[in-house]
């Protein structure tokens, strides 16, 4: 029978045209687009004097570039708004739906595609952003594209792709308390080196992983792309229909009990085959915080930095540059050392079970003195979720302020800019140098470990904080 | 719509000695405010090439005199992170015209193809071969022949063959578009619709 993995199915009936010896052209059923990596493929569009193809098929959003606090008013870096405004401007022209700022349902993209219910299992989705990997947690294809494949959707919804070979990852045992579905992809990560997956999609299966809720299994496949792979993908089961079933709106096309049919068959056979599988134990997953300049520089948060000696490979030369430009010496335990700020966000963890356990952790103790921190909310819907549950009022009581949403500190376009030799312990993707601002010195986590740094001041282990 | 054709280039060469060069490097966040695709070759490994002062480092080797050409010769895992394609537009607008690793992060290789910006994967011990060659004598000539898919020193002799997908190496020789081609096909894609989503 069968024989067949879930991305097989998904990849063989979207094929439109296999091109000898090169890529299939691929029916893409959404994109999400950003001001970032659009402008450039509208002004494509222009130049060719044709329109969007299915503008029905397509959603925008503003994310990257703007402020997190008085968003009611102007923009004032002048880049940005300009880069925002032509992101308005293209959308009206070319008749897409755009949620901008301040509008009740914008956020950061991969955070809104799958709470407005855009987002669905067995979908092909794309957008000029790496991190379109989030959306496979709901049994999609979805991978990030540069703005000359932007151009290419939204001119004919199809994309010219080589088809990736197949891994599969599967995660035994089960998390300890205090371990967290972040700690599970960045444990991963270290495991197997920033291009460990290149060239291939990864399907993540297991008891770990389907124990997680939608939210962690997002936080999964989000980092995928952090190991090279081209995207991550988690079949969908009865977790993913009971979010669907409670999302409080989805576009009018939604017929729940046709799609619900559909999905129910979206699993690799028994006897399919990958290129390549891999096994971990859950068990033995503890916090992880990074020490280097690549997110798969990381160690248990109780752990010691390595020594180049036991470093895989002989890339002894950028080791020992990452460690110089973090200020760390091989060898050194990082529990206790002092931390300038905490960012809580991005499209990794800022969704309302990050904002619920920063919130749980910092409850009636207080933000340590010497921390400046970032509470940022992945969408309007988390913040007003967030407010309705009261954790706007537990965090103002420890001394935290929830602000408005955007990328933020991820990437650091806009002004929340970490400055140059300070340390910041964030729940976001990527610790390369100067990501979070030139010279800034990102420690990635999740949110239990920021939490836990910004009330002690310190790099700590958040199982201190848990009972 | 036309583009650059591209297939035999000979040039000196760039060394850059660096594994897990990522794209934040390549092109930093706050410089992907622009909307268009021109200048952004000013800004290729900025935080590389310059200090706070907007003064040129001189122990980066871009800034080495000694070094120029078409070609940049990069460590293994060239181009990781990010999928801006900005990263390759930085690349190509600095007057790159060719990237030599032992390995590529995938979605900077097919941006790099998407815009006529040729990847070449050669093995480890060629690579690192190649990069003291050209450190020991900079002036150094790198022939890429694309039709026939070998990069050469012709000095010394020694060659390698490299990948490249079929279809990507006809679009680069002769500078054609992708979504020319898809255009093309309007009518496929229109049926296929139909028929999926009836």
């Amino acid at each position: 029978m069968g024989k067949k993995t879930l991305f097989d199915k998904i990849w063989d009936s979207h094929v439109v045209k296999s091109i000898e010896g090169g890529p299939d052209v691929l029916y893409i059923d959404q994109q999400y687009i950003h001001e970032v990596t659009s402008p450039q493929a509208f002004n494509g569009l222009r130049v060719r004097g044709i329109p969007v193809f299915r503008p029905g098929r397509t959603l925008a959003t503003a994310d990257h570039n703007i402020p997190t606090i008085d968003q009611d008013k102007e923009i004032r870096d002048e880049l940005s708004r300009n880069q925002v405004n032509t992101l308005a401007e293209n959308c009206k022209a070319f008749g897409i739906q755009y949620f901008g700022l301040n509008h009740h349902k914008n956020g950061i993209v991969h955070v809104i595609g799958p709470e407005l219910g855009y987002t669905r299992p067995g979908m092909t989705i794309v957008c000029g952003d790496s991190h379109t990997s989030t959306h496979g947690a709901f049994g999609a294809i979805a991978f990030g594209i540069g703005t000359s494949e932007v151009e290419m959707v939204l001119a004919t919804q199809c994309i010219l792709q080589p088809k990736p070979k197949k891994m599969r990852i599967t995660i035994n045992g089960s998390l300890k308390k205090g371990v967290t579905a972040k700690d599970v992809i960045m444990y991963i990560i270290s495991q197997i080196s920033t291009s460990g997956a290149t060239g291939y999609f990864v399907e993540y299966t297991g008891p770990v992983i389907t124990g997680l809720s939608m939210e962690g299994r997002m936080t999964i496949c989000n980092m995928s792309i952090e190991m090279g792979a081209r995207g991550g993908l988690i079949a969908p089961d009865e977790v993913t229909f009971r979010y669907f079933k409670e999302l409080p709106s989805v576009p009018e096309d939604f017929d729940w009990n046709s799609l619900i049919l559909k999905w129910k068959e979206l699993r690799s056979d028994q006897d399919a085959e990958f290129d390549r599988e891999l096994a971990f134990n859950g068990d033995l997953i503890k916090p992880m915080i990074t020490f280097g300049t690549n997110p798969g520089m990381g160690i248990a948060i109780d752990d010691s930095i390595p020594v180049p000696e036991d470093v895989a490979g002989d890339d002894n030369a950028s080791f020992n540059k990452a460690l110089a430009y973090m200020g760390f010496i091989p060898g050194m335990k990082l529990e206790g050392h002092p931390v300038d700020y905490v960012f809580l966000g991005s499209c990794t963890n800022g969704r309302i079970e990050d904002l619920r356990a920063f919130a749980k952790i910092v409850k009636g103790r207080k933000k340590a003195p010497n921390i400046t921190a970032l509470i940022v909310p992945g969408s309007k819907a988390v913040e007003r979720q967030a407010i309705a549950e009261g954790i706007d009022k537990i965090l103002n009581n420890a001394g935290f302020e929830l602000r408005q949403p955007g990328c933020s500190s991820c990437l650091a376009m806009n002004d929340d800019k970490i400055p140059a030799g300070k340390y910041a312990v964030s729940t976001s993707n990527r610790n390369f140098e100067g990501r979070q601002g030139p010279g800034a010195r990102t420690l990635l986590a999740s949110p239990l470990t920021a939490a836990a740094a910004a009330i002690t001041g310190k790099i700590t282990d958040p199982r201190e904080f848990i009972d | 719509m036309p583009k650059e054709k591209l297939n035999i280039l000979e040039s000196r060469c760039v060394p850059l000695p660096l594994e897990n060069v990522d794209t934040d490097q390549i092109i930093p966040a706050r410089f992907l405010s622009a909307t268009s695709r021109e200048g952004f070759g000013e800004n290729l490994f900025r935080d590389w090439r310059y200090d706070k002062s907007g003064n040129l480092k001189q122990d980066f080797i871009l800034n080495d005199p000694s070094y120029s050409g078409k070609i940049l010769v990069a460590g293994l895992n060239f181009g990781c992170g990010s999928s801006r394609e900005h990263a390759v537009w930085a690349v190509y607008d600095y007057g790159f015209r060719a990237v030599v690793s032992s390995f590529f992060a995938d979605i900077f290789k097919n941006n790099a193809l998407n815009n006529g910006l040729l990847p070449v994967v050669v093995p480890e011990k060629f690579l690192q071969n190649l990069l003291s060659m050209i450190q020991k004598n900079p002036g150094t000539i790198v022939r890429i022949d694309v039709e026939n898919q070998t990069i050469s020193v012709p000095a010394t002799g020694q060659s390698h063959f490299f990948e490249i997908n079929p279809y990507k190496k006809e679009c680069l020789i002769k500078g054609l578009d992708d979504i020319d081609y898809l255009l093309g096909l309007k009518d496929l894609i229109a049926s296929f619709e139909s028929e999926k989503y009836r």
